[in-house]
């Protein structure tokens, strides 16, 4: 089977600081990849390197793109890229400030994808931004409320929609459960995981939360001071964590 | 009497009428593209023109007849000190009609009366970006340009029909430019959009944020909508109180403290123009009995 992303040597610097290093992985498609490491070990960088928001300085990330296959997404052309971040691309922020049009109603917020890719039927647009915000658990009658009015948590269901309304085939998330309260991360997680289920996602999800991988995440990544220390299958790397690093990491979770 | 010992021949000199030419050649040639050029001080203030100015004092030749409308009319304070500008300046012959104006600044409006081939109308321009509203950052709106990412015009669609049940945009309504470039066509009623398809030439200054643009004669330009909520050129549903006209842009006059109103045409050049043919409307006197 053709990986839906190859990453290959992937390496980012800042100036002397290393952000990631020579990182290397597949993701399958319909596989849920979790990346987890402390505060600067790396993961925002190698996420932003993967999602093009970052040019690594040196590496490839192949994407199995629909018309040409494997296809190196560093090298590819802007508008190229561009398109695949309206398309078939996703990416969900820690701060749905960062990932939201403010300005712009729910609905609005939804259906910009849809237009950005030709809907033109405002009935339609309308019908598909309900049905999203029912299935983030948004009330129908809050479509043409501004997210300024919306809780945390509901900006953060609905960057989810929004991001997902055209069934992107890989969804990039940075911490989406960061900054909000306990509860509501896990009514947050919940969610998410229905919806990977249900859609089958492919998702590379970051995150210093254990509690968020162990849940949503097929496969972990360890990383630490840039470099990868530790990957495998969630289970076997939460229950039996190989990695000097990464007993600590388990281990500290556990004590809390 | 012309100041031209003073002044150069329409103020501007030469070196910078010939880069605004250079950047009208460039506008035309890519027409809708916002064509970036070095804007200069002008003796007014910013928001009175100064866009408009410098291109028509960049096109305007001696044989030149100029006209000036604001919303319309040709004696508003703004439209004739223009017009009075380049009388001084560059001597050249001004009209109030738009049959006999080779060049016409206008501010809000495009004249009811067809343009030809040889007329050319300069539009003053406040805000060039249409996507400004919703993406205040100029390195992504320039990319969004380049790459046709023009989804954003249909968000603010949209938020129009949600917010008042259908698109209550009613000035400075987005337009696609021979179905590549979306451009705003400043601040005219969407009653004039169907109007900038013309034989005309059109250009568009913009002072303060130092941008030129232009839709040649008989480019294909197409006012955004949604399949569900197509485009129309509304206007007010009354016919011109003075001279009856029911096809053209109306303004909402008062005429009292008690409710008096009035609709006239807010083309005063081709109210009057009507009214001398023998047509009357409502409110209106017959011609040559009000002068009595
Ligand atoms: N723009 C930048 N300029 C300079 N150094 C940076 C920049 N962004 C990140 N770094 C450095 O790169 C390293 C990795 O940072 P990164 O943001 O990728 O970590 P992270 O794992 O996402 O951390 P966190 O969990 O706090 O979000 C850190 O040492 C950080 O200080
Ligand atoms: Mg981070």
């Amino acid at each position: 089977m053709t990986p839906l992303l190859k990453v290959q040597n992937i390496t980012k610097t800042y100036g002397a600081r290393i952000g990631c290093a020579d990182v290397s992985f597949d993701l399958y498609p319909g596989e849920v990849m979790g990346i987890v490491g402390e505060s600067g070990s790396g993961k925002s960088t190698l996420l932003n390197c993967m999602a093009g928001h970052l040019t690594p300085d040196s590496g490839e990330v192949l994407f199995d793109t629909r018309t040409e296959g494997l296809k190196d997404t560093v090298k590819m052309n802007e508008p190229e890229r561009r398109m695949l971040s309206r398309t078939d691309w996703a990416f969900v922020h820690q701060n749905p400030r960062d990932g939201l049009r403010m300005g712009v109603s729910a609905g609005g917020n939804v259906g910009e994808r849809l237009m950005a890719v030709g809907a033109r039927h405002y009935g339609n647009i309308r019908e598909s931004a309900l049905d999203w915000l029912g299935r983030v658990e948004i009330a129908g009658d809050r479509i043409d409320d501004r997210p300024s009015a919306f809780s945390g948590g509901m900006q953060q269901r609905l960057q989810i929609a929004r991001n997902l309304v055209t069934g992107p085939r890989l969804v990039f998330m940075d911490e989406p459960t960061g900054g909000l309260d306990v509860s509501v991360q896990a009514r947050l997680l919940d969610l998410l995981r229905g919806l990977v289920r249900q859609m089958g996602l492919s998702a590379i999800i970051v995150t210093h939360d254990l509690a968020v991988v162990r849940l949503l995440a097929d496969r972990l990544m360890v990383m630490k001071s840039g470099h990868v220390v530790e990957t495998g299958l969630t289970d076997q790397v939460l229950d039996d964590p190989q990695h000097a690093y990464t007993q600590l990491l388990v281990s500290s979770v556990l004590q809390v | 009497m012309t100041e031209s010992g003073q002044y150069n021949f329409a103020y501007l000199d030469e070196q910078t009428k010939r880069m605004i030419r250079r950047a009208l050649l460039k506008a035309l040639a890519v027409p809708g593209y916002q064509v970036p050029f070095a804007s200069r001080e002008m003796p007014m203030p910013y928001g009175w023109g100064t866009g408009g100015v410098q291109v028509s004092a960049a096109c305007l030749t001696p044989d030149d007849t100029f006209k000036v409308i604001d919303q319309g009319a040709d004696d508003t304070t703004n439209a004739v000190s223009i017009r009075k500008f380049f009388q001084h300046t560059a001597g050249v012959n001004v009209t109030e009609h738009t049959a006999e104006a080779t060049v016409i600044q206008t501010r809000h409006r495009i004249p009811e009366q067809a343009l030809g081939e040889d007329q050319i109308l300069v539009y003053q321009v406040p805000i060039p970006e249409p996507l400004r509203y919703l993406e205040p950052r100029e390195t992504e709106t320039r990319k969004m340009h380049a790459l046709q990412e023009y989804g954003l015009m249909h968000v603010k669609l949209y938020e129009d029909i949600a917010r008042h049940g259908s698109i209550a945009t009613s000035y400075a309504y987005p337009v696609k430019v021979e179905e590549r470039y979306v451009m705003d066509p400043s601040p005219i009623p969407k009653f004039d959009n169907p109007k900038l398809e013309m034989a005309g030439i059109q250009l568009f200054g913009a002072g303060r944020e130092q941008r030129i643009y232009a839709v040649p004669p008989y480019t294909r330009v197409v006012s955004l909508d949604f399949e569900d909520y197509p485009f129309e050129a509304s206007k007010a549903d009354h016919p011109c109180g003075l001279c009856g006209a029911e096809d053209t842009y109306l303004d909402e006059v008062i005429m009292d403290d008690e409710g008096g109103r009035m609709f006239v045409c807010s083309d005063t050049d081709y109210c009057a123009s009507r009214r001398a043919a023998g047509h009357v409307g409502a409110m209106g006197v017959p011609v040559g009995e009000d002068a009595a």
